[in-house]
Formats: C-alpha cells, sequence, structure tokens
C-alpha cells in the first residue's frame, strides 16, 4: 500500500504542478523536489532550508542511516582517487568535509611513507645533511597537498569548520561558500574534483557537471559518489522498504525532523540511474567515463577524465 | 481547482499531518519512547509517542467530551490556549486565588509558556488531533489545579494524575519512568505523600477535558477542584 502511496504522490503532485501554472502562481521551469513539483527556484530554496535544518545532526544521521557504512564508501572513494601528495582537490557539496579530512589523512600517509623511503636511502649523507633534509620535509606534512571544501550552505560549512577544529585539521584546508552550478574559481585550476552525496541535490547537474570540466586541470579528474539505482528485484524492495519505512522515522527520532529525511528518500528515487548519469557526464565533455556499484548500487561511484 | 488543492495535501488532514503506515507507527512508538528516555529534553519525543500510542486512549476521551454538555462546546467551538488569545493582562488583574490569576502566576514562576505545545502531526484524525491539542495545552491549567510546579517531581505528579485521567500510555510510561531521575529523597516524598493523593484525586474526578477553562477564568481556584473532585494538595 506505501508503495503505491508514493507513486500516487508522483502522479498528484504533476496534476497539481499544472494546476499552480493555470492559476498564475509561481512559475518558471518546473522540476522535482523528492515527489513534488516545484519551480527551479523552490527547489533551490527549499533545498537549502533541508540542509539547514539537518546540518548538525548530519553525520549523527549518516551514521544511524546507513550504520556507519556511509564512512567506507567514502574510504573506498579515496582509495580509488589514490591521491599523490602536491595534489590539488576541489572538494564540492564537501560540507562537513568527510571527503576533505579522509583526503589529508592519505596524502599524509603516503608522505609519510616517502619520507621514511626517502630516510633509508640517505646511508652516505652526513648527520648534518640529512638533519637539513628531515627538517624540510618535518614542515611538510601534506606535501604542499591542499583541499578546497565548497558548499552552497552556510550552516554545514560551519559544522564543517568546527569539526576540522575539532578534529586538528588546519594545514592545506580552505572552506568557500559556492554554487556548484556556478563555481567561484578560475579555468584549469584542480587536479581532482570530488563530489559526495551532493550532486543528488543540485537543481541542474548539467550545469554542474559542465563547471566540473571548466574548473580542472587538462588530466584532471572528476569523482562522483551517490546514492543511484539497485536493479535487482528482491534486494530493491527491502532496500525501498527501508528507505520509506524507516527513515524517515530516524529522522524523527533523531534529528527531529521527518520532512528532510522523506524528502532525503525521495530525491534518491528521483536521480538518474547509473547509465544516464555516465551520459550525463560524458555530454559534460569528460573521457573515459566509467562507474563502479557498491552494495548492489545502492550508491555507485562514477568517474571521468578531462583530457 | 478545490480537487487540485486537496490532491496537493494528498491525505493531509490538517496542517502539519504526516501520515504514517502502521510499521512507521510502532516504529516512532518505540523510538520516541527511547529517545525521550535517553534525552529528557527531548518533549517533541515525549508528544510523538503520545500520538502513536493514543489510538485507544483518545476516542475514548474524545467520546467522553461528546457525551458531555461542556466538553460537547469545546469540541464544537475549538477553543486554543495561546499568548494571543489569552488577554494576560485582565487575567494578571483578577483577585488572587482565581484560576486566571493562579494560571498567569504559574506560568510566571516557571518562566513557561503555552505556545510550546507541539502540535499534532501523527494523528490520523482531524477531531482526534484536536483532543490531543487540547490536553497538552490544558497541561499547564492541570499545575495550577494541581498546585506543582513545573519541576521533574511536579511534573511526573501531574503525569500520574493525567495517566489516571486520560488513561493515555504515554501519561503511563511517563509517570512509571519518570521517577528513575530523582534522588531518593524526593522519591520517598512522591511514593508516600504525593502519588497517592494525585491518584485518588485523577480517580476522583471529573474528566478534566470537559471544563471550558477559558470561560472559568474568575472562578476560584479551591471552588473548582471542589467543583471537579480534586482533593486538596498536601
Amino acid at each position: 500500500v506505501w508503495v503505491c502511496r508514493c507513486h500516487c504522490r508522483v502522479l498528484l503532485s504533476r496534476t497539481a504542478g499544472r494546476l499552480r501554472a493555470r492559476r498564475g502562481l509561481a512559475t518558471g521551469p518546473e522540476t522535482h523536489f523528492g515527489f513534488q513539483t516545484v519551480t527551479e527556484e523552490e527547489r533551490r530554496e527549499k533545498i537549502y532550508r533541508v540542509f539547514e535544518s539537518v546540518a548538525k545532526k548530519y553525520d549523527v544521521m549518516n551514521d544511524s542511516m546507513t550504520l556507519g557504512i556511509h564512512r567506507v564508501w567514502k574510504d573506498i572513494l579515496m582509495h580509488k582517487m589514490n591521491p599523490s601528495p602536491g595534489t590539488l582537490l576541489l572538494d564540492v557539496a564537501g560540507g562537513t568535509g568527510d571527503i576533505a579530512f579522509r583526503f589529508i589523512n592519505y596524502v599524509c600517509s603516503v608522505r609519510e611513507r616517502q619520507l621514511q623511503r626517502k630516510l633509508k636511502h640517505h646511508q652516505n649523507l652526513s648527520w648534518q645533511e640529512i638533519f637539513e633534509s628531515y627538517q624540510k620535509d618535518k614542515f611538510n606534512s601534506l606535501g604542499d597537498s591542499q583541499v578546497v571544501v565548497c558548499d552552497i550552505n552556510r550552516e554545514m560549512l560551519k559544522v564543517g569548520k568546527q569539526k576540522a577544529q575539532h578534529l586538528g585539521y588546519c594545514e592545506g584546508l580552505s572552506w568557500v561558500l559556492g554554487n556548484a552550478e556556478e563555481l567561484p574559481f578560475d579555468n584549469d585550476k584542480f587536479d581532482v574534483y570530488t563530489i559526495a552525496f551532493g550532486i543528488r541535490n543540485v537543481t541542474r547537474i548539467d550545469l554542474a557537471l559542465q563547471e566540473a570540466y571548466r574548473v580542472l586541470k587538462p588530466g584532471g579528474r572528476f569523482l562522483c559518489l551517490e546514492f543511484s539505482h539497485v536493479s535487482n528485484p528482491l534486494l530493491s524492495r527491502l532496500y525501498d522498504l527501508y528507505s520509506f519505512q524507516v527513515i524517515p522515522v530516524l529522522g524523527e527520532v533523531i534529528a527531529g525532523d521527518w520532512k528532510s529525511y522523506q524528502y532525503l528518500v525521495e530525491s534518491i528515487r528521483r536521480f538518474p540511474p547509473q547509465e544516464e548519469l555516465k551520459a550525463m557526464i560524458e555530454d559534460a565533455g569528460f573521457f573515459k567515463v566509467d562507474y563502479e556499484n557498491l552494495n548492489f548500487g545502492v550508491v555507485a561511484i562514477h568517474s571521468g577524465f578531462k583530457l | 481547482e478545490e480537487e487540485g488543492e486537496e490532491e496537493e495535501e494528498w491525505h493531509q488532514l490538517y496542517p502539519g499531518h504526516i501520515p504514517t503506515s502502521p510499521l512507521q507507527k510502532a516504529l516512532l512508538a518505540a523510538g520516541s519512547a527511547v529517545m525521550a528516555l535517553y534525552d529528557p529534553y527531548r518533549h517533541d519525543m515525549v508528544a510523538v509517542l503520545g500520538e502513536t500510542t493514543g489510538c485507544l486512549a483518545l476516542p475514548n476521551l474524545r467520546d467522553k467530551m461528546k457525551n458531555h454538555p461542556e466538553g460537547y462546546h469545546i469540541l464544537q467551538e475549538r477553543p486554543r490556549i495561546r499568548l494571543s488569545t489569552l488577554d494576560m493582562a485582565r487575567l494578571q488583574g483578577l483577585p488572587d486565588g482565581s484560576l486566571g490569576r493562579e494560571y498567569v502566576r504559574f506560568l510566571e514562576d516557571n518562566k513557561v509558556s503555552p505556545d510550546t505545545r507541539m502540535p499534532p502531526k501523527f494523528v490520523d484524525d482531524e477531531e482526534l488531533a484536536y483532543v490531543i491539542q487540547r490536553y497538552r495545552e490544558v497541561h499547564d491549567l492541570m499545575h495550577t489545579l494541581l498546585g506543582m510546579p513545573a519541576n521533574m517531581l511536579g511534573e511526573v505528579v501531574v503525569k500520574w494524575f493525567e495517566a489516571v485521567q486520560t488513561g493515555l500510555p504515554m501519561c503511563v510510561l511517563g509517570a512509571a519512568f519518570g521517577p528513575v531521575r530523582l534522588s531518593t529523597r524526593k522519591l520517598q516524598v512522591l511514593a508516600t505523600e504525593l502519588v497517592p493523593w494525585a491518584i485518588r484525586s485523577g480517580l476522583n474526578a471529573s474528566c478534566v477535558l470537559n471544563v471550558y477553562y477559558e470561560q472559568r477564568w474568575e472562578q476560584p481556584v479551591e471552588s473548582l477542584r471542589e467543583e471537579l473532585g480534586i482533593f486538596p494538595p498536601p
């Protein structure tokens, strides 16, 4: 019954959309907000308010909804990226900093291994020379790597900055308020562009992809981690059951916010499936576009290169 | 065009209503119970617990109201107790010992406001949603009638009274688990004096939701207590 209800909502909201237009209410290009039909401007506003509302409980909710598995997904993304020290990363919709912090940890540990190997080879240098080279490298634990966290929502950035302070991240990290559809950066600037669980909330995905292409250096890599579609019918039904029955309840109990989490599960269903997203990324000019399903398609990592 | 409006609301029976499946209600009831115990400042969880478990008690209350002339009146007119509807100045000017004066005194002393009551979300009947709203808004008047402050101890006593009066599972749970966070000395007072009195009064008194409080601000609290059948507080 509840599955029917969800589909009914889609049908009814489409009719409502047309009726709104007839009544001369706020018109403009129409799009979706979960299962509702709204104008693009309304959608941007509604999404802003959703994230304003969930910001403080964002991390707690992620852990509860995915039973901590989201951490593994993000780790896998970082391993796929395999950044070397000196990489300049742009993390869009990076909000509370999960990807940024992982990036810093990763390049730090790669850098440490680099330094250790270097030291091992310094067998025939004088103590003075070893000491000097060690001093130089010691203060460059990131190896000149940098990550810029860009998010459209002030509250999410606020939470991110507080987390960074709390966890002790300061070097190589900067926070920028910006819109994925219109990035405040020059062309050909970044080595890697990531967007983790953010592209779903962008109103014009095509514009975001174009911007991603623009700000990447030639040879740069685009990586997108996002909820996707489960094709296995049995798993899909279980996933739907969990999404629609449990997640809004978790939202109400933990964050006191049913509606934002209802939006979350609906927006996942509305998002283009793997192949469609792949085509959109190719349309933006990326090459070697590919995707990897995690957990049977609950989540997918799409990757592309600017050549 | 009206059809369009209804369709847009989709099963929404009143503003703020969130339709839920039986499974969701069960999960909400369990989750809100745990959360309310874990974090007593989550008043919204207590509210959700009340709504999701009240499916038997609420119709019962509504029927009690329907069968009583004053209660019926309330169901028809649907009065709301809010700062915007109350004439605070007038109530403050009433003589000491009157319902209005003592109610305002309670609000001021305990620094509470009637506007902080949660509106119902998960009740799937519009009239029952009003009943639970009325119960919430009348809660502060219960404090006034029982002479209990808005601290943990006072709240527990009022919950015992409400549990007996309304039969709402949320009140029963609150009454049973509320004392968990009290000191032994307070627990003693609670067990020996306050709770027995609250239970006796609750059983003896007629339904407190059947009183049109807004028309009785001038009535002395003691007289209202007698009328209802609430024994004098210890």
